[in-house]
């Protein structure tokens, strides 16, 4: 047990609503560029929300997509594609010695509905349910399909952990390289939830459905006119290796995750916690081992609820409200929610400000809620920073689970 | 329903299925699964599919009916007057 317990991230792969890949969200991110369109949702009529419009077949053949589900094969898509920008010679790897952990917020759904579907169009019959039902909702499901398509033979799971599910992926895969029990791993979280019509019927239930004429302005987080969640998809896959390794083998390193922490707030289903967000942020802090003023940038998780950002917002503010060169961004104006895999995709797209210094920052804020007023906020147009060390990303979901990541820069 | 029929139907539904094979060419004769990526997950698609789409039932015992194109055809025709 002699091995490196530092571990960074070298390869990523995605796709987002408005990006493929790292480079394409990056610049939209930072070009204020939404991915949010106006779909049709069974029984519901139109709504908007965030579909990807990656290549399924690009590392998939017809057949096992055919079998799998939309999160498998988001998942293979950014699995592929993380490998293959990790630069790392995939086929010399002991699979044994790889783990898949991907964060979900939930599986099955889709499949269930559509079965459902089916079953009211033939009388009842259950004969027609079919029997690939069981593999496809089964929750280790994205996970296994990432598996089987890249014959790794190491352990494959997921986490279920709400929206929290893309830092809790990432978590879980670092804990694993620090346990020895895997020597390479392929991290973060995926969501199909923008192929269900009960998470919008849900959604819609609790009065917390985005709507808008224009899809693009629709989700608005920190506005005093936000209306909601705009439910997407998404998928965000890391490599992580031990920081001995990937210098060794010269991998191109994107940063080093040197702090996290997850709680609960034990107090609700669904309305958030500000002292325990505030209590999980300190807790990430302290396990980085750094004072609140090096974090140069907080990506919040800001879904557009007046819930949601008003208590996150003051958990940020709590923490950080002294901090002159720490800034505040979001996402989910660009993307809308991603659900397991909003907290890797994000903190993606945060990333390359270690390189260039820029801050993206959160679109379709036109007027800030008295209630969500913090100095250092990134609103609807990047920012340019002289140095970015720290980035500390927050994901946080349904039944009161926090999680916050910290990055460092490699140098 | 004419023979040539039913195996047209029998040659769509392999498609869906198995949407990676070239089914232009198959040989009546030889087995399907020699002949193409076939597993028995396939086949349970390919029953499930000549029961919705037309209402045939196979039971199990009759699987092995299914194994070339031409046992479906002699198979499946009187099934679908």
């Amino acid at each position: 047990m002699n091995k490196d317990n530092r571990i960074v991230i070298t390869g990523i792969g995605l796709t987002a609503p408005n990006g493929n890949n790292l480079a394409e969200f990056r610049e939209n991110l930072i070009q204020a560029k939404s991915g949010i369109t106006l779909e049709e949702i069974r029984y519901m009529g139109k709504h908007p929300a965030g579909l990807c419009d990656f290549d399924e077949f690009k590392y998939q053949k017809k057949k096992t997509r055919r079998r799998g589900t939309r999160a498998g094969s988001v998942a293979i898509y950014a699995a592929n594609e993380a490998i293959v920008d990790s630069g790392i010679d995939f086929d010399s790897l002991d699979k044994d010695r790889v783990g898949t952990y991907l964060g979900i917020t939930e599986h099955g759904n889709v499949e269930t509905e559509e079965e459902i579907f089916l079953l009211h169009q033939n009388n009842l019959d259950t004969t027609f349910w079919s029997h690939h039902h069981n593999p496809r909702t089964v929750a280790n499901s994205p996970a296994g399909e990432v598996n089987l398509n890249l014959k790794i033979t190491g352990p494959h799971y997921t986490i279920g952990s709400a929206c929290a599910g893309g830092n809790m992926g990432l978590i879980q895969g670092v804990q694993q390289l620090m346990l020895d029990e895997v020597d390479f791993v392929l991290a973060g979280g995926v969501s199909e939830s923008a192929q269900t019509f009960g998470i919008f019927a849900a959604f819609a239930a609790q009065g917390a459905l985005a709507s808008h004429e224009d899809p693009t302005r629709a989700s608005r987080p920190l506005d005093v006119d936000r209306n909601g969640i705009v439910i997407s998809e998404g998928g965000c896959i890391y490599t992580l290796e031990r920081r001995d390794a990937a210098v060794a083998r010269g991998a191109k390193i994107y940063g080093e995750i040197t702090g996290y922490a997850v709680n609960t707030d034990a107090t609700d289903f669904v309305l958030p916690n500000t002292d325990r967000q505030t209590q999980c942020i300190e807790k990430a802090l302290k396990k980085a081992n750094i004072t609140k003023d090096q974090i140069d940038i907080v990506n919040m998780h800001a879904t557009g609820t007046n819930a949601g950002d008003i208590n996150e917002l003051a958990a940020v503010k709590n923490v950080f409200n002294d901090c002159d060169d720490t800034f505040v961004n979001f996402t989910k104006g660009h993307i809308g929610h991603c659900m397991g895999a909003a907290g890797a995709l994000e903190l993606a797209g945060n990333l390359p400000s270690f390189k260039d210094g820029i801050i993206h920052p959160g679109i379709n804020c036109e007027n800030l809620d008295p209630e969500c007023e913090m100095k250092n906020l990134v609103l609807n147009e990047a920012k340019k920073k002289e140095k970015v060390d720290y980035i500390l990303n927050n994901s946080f979901g349904m039944l009161g689970i926090n999680s916050s990541v910290i990055i460092k820069k490699h140098i | 329903m004419t023979t040539d029929e039913v195996k047209q139907i029998v040659i769509d539904i392999i498609a869906d299925v198995a949407p990676d094979e070239d089914v232009t060419g198959i040989n009546a004769e030889e087995s399907l699964r020699d002949q193409l990526d076939l597993d028995s997950m396939d086949f349970l698609d390919i029953v499930m599919e000549l029961r919705k789409r037309h209402k045939v039932e196979v039971p199990s015992e009759d699987y092995p009916k299914l194994a070339t194109l031409a046992s479906c055809v002699s198979y499946l025709t009187p099934k679908m007057q």
